[in-house]
């Protein structure tokens, strides 16, 4: 009765959507991210969200319609840097830019508005942040990611599995690599409200961690990382909401427990 | 060009960022032939792949294709990178992306060319792997499923970057037989960059050995009379 009463609240419902759709796209981008070496993009793309979300609140602009191109740049900008082979080095140069990105935010947060639960709501997500137009662009996005996914799957499984030869084969690589990104930024864009700055890009790499110890085929990993994501995800709005715990590390703690528990599955096939 | 031909390469100078790492390569690949790339390491062996794949275009002269190598259709085995050691994927599905260049606009596989990626899979004997996890085969199991997949993506012609990398020696053999056998049974041209100069002896029906200063690009029996092939033999002895 208490799931009943819990989805009457308007709030709980956006919550549900919103969030059900956005960790299903984070899943199945994270299959991708993750194998491909790239899992510190989505960590470096949250912390760049939350710069660009200070941002737009201290100039009293919609957060959304500044975060979303601003978040797409830097995903541009983080894959060049992974890409190449830098001076600086790609994980080094990552860190460089959420440092910064975070210190910025911070700044303009303190200097503006002052350090108030916003900015605590920024960092660790907030099951009220969802507002009508932030589902209603969710939905969207997320569409549009899950038809793109599906189109270019076998496309995405190539340039996963062998650059090299998608690119020899006439594959536009760049053209699917720009493509992942900008996916990427988009869901971490929307996700962020509710899970957090800090916690977002659990949603891309747990769901695939997990469901590469279970599975053997690609195929197998994709459907089984999505699964997992929706899951963890109700498990941890019910939890925080019946415990009045923050949803966004109670998310990722479920994640944690399914990820473990993957864990455990893989070493005792391994022993038979 | 003449018709048996599948790459041509005149006066072909290949570089980076306006600087030619070879010059003055001719080169012709035509069908059923085996042409080992031999040379040391720095003289441009892997710029020279890149140009017949038609990954970077020649600064001077010209690399001509064959019709049927254009839209990429070369059946490539490129070098193994790190993040395919534990790549959660059937044999099944690595084989069958070979076909990914011929599906055009086409977003799903055709019941014809998942077909045919199960005789590819045959034609290399590894039937039996088909639904196993690409990252729990050893060294030569991967290289033959990858084999496979390039020969999804082309019908005459394949290019192979030192394939027997990390391979122990029985597994290298065996990779050398199934080549031997692709070439001489099925036709299928074969071009591969290597350091194992004994076993491309071996096999190969023409060498090119690119050298710092010298070259040399002909049959096996002529290079072993040359001077690059003489200082090779001196060196096994």
């Amino acid at each position: 009765m208490e799931l009943v009463e819990m989805f009457s609240w308007p709030f709980m419902q956006r919550a549900l959507i919103a969030g059900v759709l956005v960790s299903l796209c984070a899943a199945l981008l994270g299959v991708s991210l993750v194998l491909k070496r790239y899992s510190m993009i989505g960590d470096g793309l949250s912390h760049v969200s939350f710069g660009a979300l200070a941002v737009a609140v201290a100039l009293g602009i919609t957060p959304l319609y500044f975060s979303i191109p601003v978040v797409i740049l830097s995903a541009f900008f983080l894959l060049r840097l992974a890409n190449s082979g830098s001076r600086m080095g790609n994980d080094a140069a990552i860190a460089v830019i959420s440092a910064s990105a975070l210190a910025i935010g911070i700044l303009v947060i303190s200097l503006t508005t002052g350090m108030t639960t916003d900015v605590d709501n920024y960092m660790f997500g907030s099951v009220l942040a969802m507002t009508g137009t932030d589902v209603l662009l969710s939905a969207a996005v997320s569409a549009a990611v899950l038809i793109l996914f599906v189109l270019f799957y076998h496309k995405l499984f190539a340039i996963t599995f062998d650059e090299n030869f998608a690119r020899a084969t006439g594959m536009r690589v760049e053209l699917y690599n720009t493509l992942l990104s900008i996916l990427t930024a988009l869901t971490i864009v929307l996700g962020m409200r509710m899970m957090g700055a800090m916690l977002i890009s659990s949603l891309v790499i747990f769901p695939a961690l997990t469901a590469m110890r279970l599975f053997r085929s690609f195929r197998g990993v994709v459907l089984c990382a999505g699964a997992t994501a929706v899951l963890c995800f109700c498990a941890g709005l019910t939890f925080s909401f019946t415990n009045s715990t923050p949803v966004g590390a109670t998310v990722v703690g479920a994640d944690l427990i399914l990820f473990l528990l993957a864990c455990v599955v893989q070493r005792l096939r391994k022993k038979n | 060009m003449e018709t048996n031909e599948l790459i041509v390469c005149r006066d072909t100078a290949l570089g980076y960022e306006g600087r030619a790492v070879l010059s003055g390569l001719n080169l012709s690949v035509s069908a059923g032939d085996y042409l080992c790339v031999v040379g040391d390491n720095g003289s441009g062996k892997s710029t020279l792949m890149k140009g017949l794949l038609g990954l970077i275009s020649p600064m001077e002269g010209s690399i001509e294709r064959a019709v049927e190598l254009k839209n990429g259709a070369v059946g490539y085995l490129p070098q193994q990178t790190r993040a395919q050691k534990d790549f959660p994927a059937t044999v099944y599905e690595v084989v069958l992306s070979g076909f990914l260049n011929q599906k055009g606009f086409r977003f799903f596989y055709t019941a014809a060319q998942k077909t045919a990626a199960l005789q590819a899979i045959g034609k290399l004997g590894i039937l039996e792997l088909k639904d196993r996890c690409y990252r729990d085969l050893s060294g030569g199991q991967q290289q033959r499923a990858l084999l496979a997949r390039a020969l999804c993506a082309a019908g005459r012609l394949l290019i192979l970057d030192e394939p027997i990398t990390g391979l122990d020696p029985a597994a290298a053999q065996d990779l050398y037989k199934t080549l031997r056998y692709l070439n001489e049974k099925e036709g299928m041209a074969v071009v591969m960059v290597t350091h194992d100069l004994r076993s491309a002896l071996e096999n190969a029906r023409t060498v090119l050995h690119i050298g710092k200063k010298s070259w040399f690009y002909g049959t096996v029996e002529d290079y072993l009379q040359s001077p690059e092939g003489r200082r090779f033999q001196k060196e096994e002895q």
